[in-house]
């Protein structure tokens, strides 16, 4: 089915690092018979399966849905967190955004809070910790009201949403100088100061989760704005405005 | 034939408790024994996967007192492929005064299995759909709303009444969220030790039950032994058999088909679900494919020309010489057919000439009713990041031009054979969500994956594991240093080995390929005899190729895709081969298993009650080419079983 009349041609640029503690180097590498449809993710699968036909070692890299949703893949392309198609993820990302001929950098996202496990793969679990230390609402399975007994107007349902749907990618991090999570970690807080259900834990939850993003070595935020130009699913950075102001108000309440 | 039937002689017992349908599960707790609270910290469980099912039960676990340990393959537990799922979940709250009911729900969900699910479990599911939503909304799931505030809801397919709940088009991802964060609470607590970038690639049974499990770490390959009272599975299903579905590239078969080989049956493998709205292929390269909502189809339109062949472009063929088929075939549910239904309709179309596109296998989701009658805003609110999606993908606007669809695998409805307990034929193993047999029959409808997902762990596993465990005491230490992990842990060891070291030409993603075309070919959305036997042979000459010429690179001490892969691809020839010989001996249709040699004249599946009124459970026998048969009858009480229309 696959037609090489309109195949396109790059040099990949690749960073290679065996494991955590090795030195890594940018390698190139050529592909050809990539086509316009194919995603970013598949014309790596194509260069893999050739490099493991050859006996070589393929880049290791990380995606899983490969439909922008589970927030695995992640790779800096030519110096931009997720390439340069706004609002995508890399698995989303098409070849057709590219022009044949094209020398194309892949690189991890890198922060001293993502430690590279391999390659292009790093580690994030440090979110996780995050997340562990509010981004949550509080209550044992089981003791929940009726849905409809807690009303939550369309707009602020909206709003949260808008900030729920954080898929946990990190490239906010990689994008950011200062290699803050502040709009990982403003999203959470945002998403749940906007809902009653939020209400009762709102201090101590955003106490908690920065008190932890800063333990976990992520730096702070000084409005450059640049994860929000990366973030795949366009999260704003008011979230981090509410964030801070709810810190602030939290402090002086406790 | 390449398969002479062999028959087990084991008495499945379901173990549904007594009393009328709707009284039963309320029955079963009023006499489920407890555990002491004081008694839960002593027991140990083990939980593989975190999607919906796994974060859900290890969540509700931890906050009962039991410890819990959880694996998962990802690097963090919110990655679970639950996350993907778009449309919505189905509840019985009758919020739309629609006249909704929980019997309704579980008429429609009988229904839509065509009448091969397990009456008392799909009831419980109903029960417990009410549950689920206080659940999510109190963990603060921003589902649509009403301007009052209230919730808002949809239609789904099989439905004639209004009863999904959803949040955009990431209902999944925001349902997983909130399980997700009630789980992270209980590892904040303490009560729950995630074990990420694990995969378990054995089970330990001892004195016959299962108390533990091999994961290798998929960072450092190190192979390491768990011990625990109870053992949930929660590992999602088979879907990327196919290789291309609408799974993602880590979900696998595994963990089921190594629980099966320690003795769990594994029911109906021959039921999978072919999704109808997915993007079509557009080429070998590809890696997956991408799903639209089922919930499009509320507002979208699937047609067809009239004439074969024909090229116009879409919006310069008049609405006159355009064939909306389901409409037309299926007036009462009309474009809100099941999916199985769906699915075969459009591969009918394909089939007989009128296919669109470049390749000629897609049929249209057209929008543009709907964007005259609502708006293009109102279209862009409810579908807007579904739209989005597709344009990336295609290049082309779903404002302006009608979608193009084709069917893919997307879910399997098969699995794990459990009782009522959710309990496997092995002591202790459990199996919870889309790893299991249980609810959907033959064919689920859209929406009710979640429901059943966290049902299982929200509201199910807490009682049922409870009377597990009650029933045998802690012992005073858990211990891994036993004969039957020793012999796990050599076994699994040894396997890995065995597939570094074949040393041949062809990659596992190359076989894996070659195997998804043979059973989307035979054993996909239309089988039949000869068809099914080429399968089974084909699968076993891929197989004997696989273990002589399979090259695997790099080593088992790293973080290595290519050997992840190659496990799951050696579980996957052995699968491949039970789903043919499952789909070879059931004699009829039903649901998403379409024997061509058994439809109505209308071409409708044509069920054999008389015959195939039961759960096929196989037993591994040793060998994948000799699976033993053991049958668990299927009785209807409550519902008549009568030939299921849309029409």
């Amino acid at each position: 089915m696959s037609s090489t009349s309109n195949a396109m041609k790059f040099t990949l640029r690749i960073w290679r690092q065996k494991g955590p503690k090795d030195s890594g180097k940018l390698v190139d590498y050529k592909v050809d018979d990539i086509i316009p449809e194919m995603s970013f993710l598949e014309m790596l699968d194509v260069l893999n399966e050739k490099l493991a036909a050859e006996g070589k070692d393929p880049v290791a890299f990380d995606s899983d849905c490969r439909e922008g949703i589970c927030g695995t893949c992640g790779l800096v392309i030519n110096g931009i967190a997720h390439g340069p198609l706004a609002g995508t993820t890399t698995c989303g990302l098409r070849m057709r955004h590219f022009r044949s001929g094209d020398v194309i950098t892949i690189e991890p996202f890198r922060a001293d809070s993502f430690p590279i496990i391999k390659d292009l793969v790093v580690d994030r679990t440090a979110f996780d910790r995050i997340v562990q230390a509010g981004g949550y609402v509080s209550f044992n399975t089981g003791s929940a009201p009726d849905a409809n007994s807690v009303l939550v107007s369309k707009d602020a349902s909206h709003d949260s949403m808008d900030a729920a749907t954080c898929i946990g990618c990190g490239a906010c991090v990689a994008a950011c100088p200062n290699a803050s999570a502040h709009l990982f970690t403003g999203a959470k807080v945002y998403q749940f100061a906007k809902i009653p259900q939020g209400q009762p834990e709102r201090d101590q939850r955003v106490l908690n989760m920065i008190t932890t993003h800063d333990k976990e070595g992520f730096g702070d935020c000084s409005n450059h704005g640049e994860c929000e130009a990366v973030c795949p699913k366009q999260i704003n950075i008011k979230t981090i405005a509410q964030m801070r102001r709810d810190y602030l108000v939290a402090s002086l309440r406790t | 034939m390449p398969y002479e039937l062999i028959m087990g002689d084991t008495e499945l017992d379901s173990k549904v408790p007594d009393g009328p349908i709707d009284q039963k599960w309320t029955l079963y707790k009023q006499n489920a024994k407890l555990v002491l609270p004081a008694n839960k910290r002593k027991y140990t469980i083990i939980i593989v996967g975190t999607g919906l099912a796994g974060a859900s039960a290890a969540a509700t676990l931890g906050e009962l007192g039991y410890k819990v340990k959880s694996f998962c393959i990802h690097d963090s537990a919110r990655r679970a492929h639950s996350v993907a799922a778009l449309g919505g979940i189905n509840a019985a709250k009758n919020y739309q005064n629609d006249g909704d009911s929980v019997w309704r729900l579980f008429y429609d969900t009988v229904k839509g299995g065509d009448f091969r699910a397990r009456e008392a479990n799909v009831h419980r599911l109903a029960e417990v759909s009410l549950n689920i939503i206080d659940q999510a909304a109190a963990q603060g799931v921003p589902f649509a709303r009403e301007y009052g505030g209230t919730l808002a809801n949809r239609s789904f397919g099989g439905a004639q009444v209004s009863r999904t709940f959803y949040a955009r088009g990431q209902t999944g991802q925001q349902l997983l969220y909130g399980a997700y964060g009630s789980f992270s609470r209980q590892v904040h607590e303490k009560n729950v030790t995630l074990y990420n970038n694990r995969e378990m690639l054995d089970l330990v049974v001892k004195d016959g039950k299962a108390r533990g499990i091999i994961t290798r770490n998929l960072i450092t390959g190190e192979v390491e032994r768990h011990a625990g009272h109870a053992v949930l599975l929660c590992t999602g299903g088979y879907g990327t058999i196919f290789y291309l579905s609408t799974n993602a590239v880590n979900s696998n078969g595994t963990a089921a088909w190594r629980c099966h080989k320690r003795g769990a049956f594994f029911a109906n493998p021959c039921y999978t679900q072919i999704h109808p709205t997915c993007i079509p292929q557009a080429g070998d390269f590809q890696s997956k494919l991408t799903l639209m909502s089922e919930s499009l189809r509320n507002d979208g339109r699937v047609w067809v020309p009239k004439k074969k062949g024909d090229d116009r472009h879409p919006n310069d063929i008049p609405d006159e010489e355009r064939d909306y088929y389901l409409e037309r075939r299926y007036p009462a549910f009309g474009n809100l057919v099941p999916r199985d239904i769906a699915s075969r309709a459009a591969k009918k179309a394909c089939d007989e000439g009128y296919g669109v596109g470049p390749t000629k296998r897609a049929v249209y989701l057209d929008f543009k009713s709907a964007i005259q009658r609502m708006g293009e805003d109102a279209v862009r609110e409810r579908y807007g990041n579904l739209f989005e999606m597709y344009e990336e993908i295609t290049g082309e606007d779903p404002y302006k031009v009608p979608m193009r669809i084709y069917p893919a695998s997307h879910y399997t409805m098969g699995g794990l054979w459990v009782d009522y307990n959710l309990m496997t034929t092995i002591p202790g193993l459990h199996c919870l969500g889309e790893a299991n047999f249980s609810d959907h029959g033959s064919n689920r409808l859209g929406a009710s994956a979640l429901m059943q997902g966290l049902s299982d762990g929200y509201f199910v596993i807490p009682y049922t594991l409870g009377n597990y465990l009650a029933q045998h005491q802690p012992h005073d230490e858990l211990t891994t240093d036993t004969p039957e992990f020793e012999a796990a842990e050599k076994n699994v060891a040894d396997n890995l080995k065995k597939l570094m070291e074949i040393g041949g030409e062809r990659t596992p993603q190359d076989y894996h390929r070659e195997l998804g075309k043979i059973v989307w070919n035979y054993v996909g959305m239309s089988r039949d005899e000869e068809g099914l036997k080429k399968a089974i042979t084909d699968i076993r000459e891929l197989r004997k190729d696989f273990w002589s010429n399979l090259k695997v690179t790099g080593v088992n001490e790293e973080f290595n895709k290519n050997l992840e892969f190659a496990g799951r691809v050696a579980d996957y020839l052995e699968l491949a081969e039970l789903m043919a010989i499952d789909a070879l001996f059931r004699e009829e249709s039903c649901g998403g298993h379409f024997r061509e040699e058994y439809k109505t004249e209308a071409g409708e599946a044509r069920r054999n009650d008389e015959d195939f009124c039961y759960v096929a459970a196989w037993e591994w026998n040793g060998d994948p080419t000799k699976p033993k048969l053991n049958k668990e009858n299927l009785t209807f009480e409550n519902v008549k079983l009568a030939q299921r229309s849309y029409k």
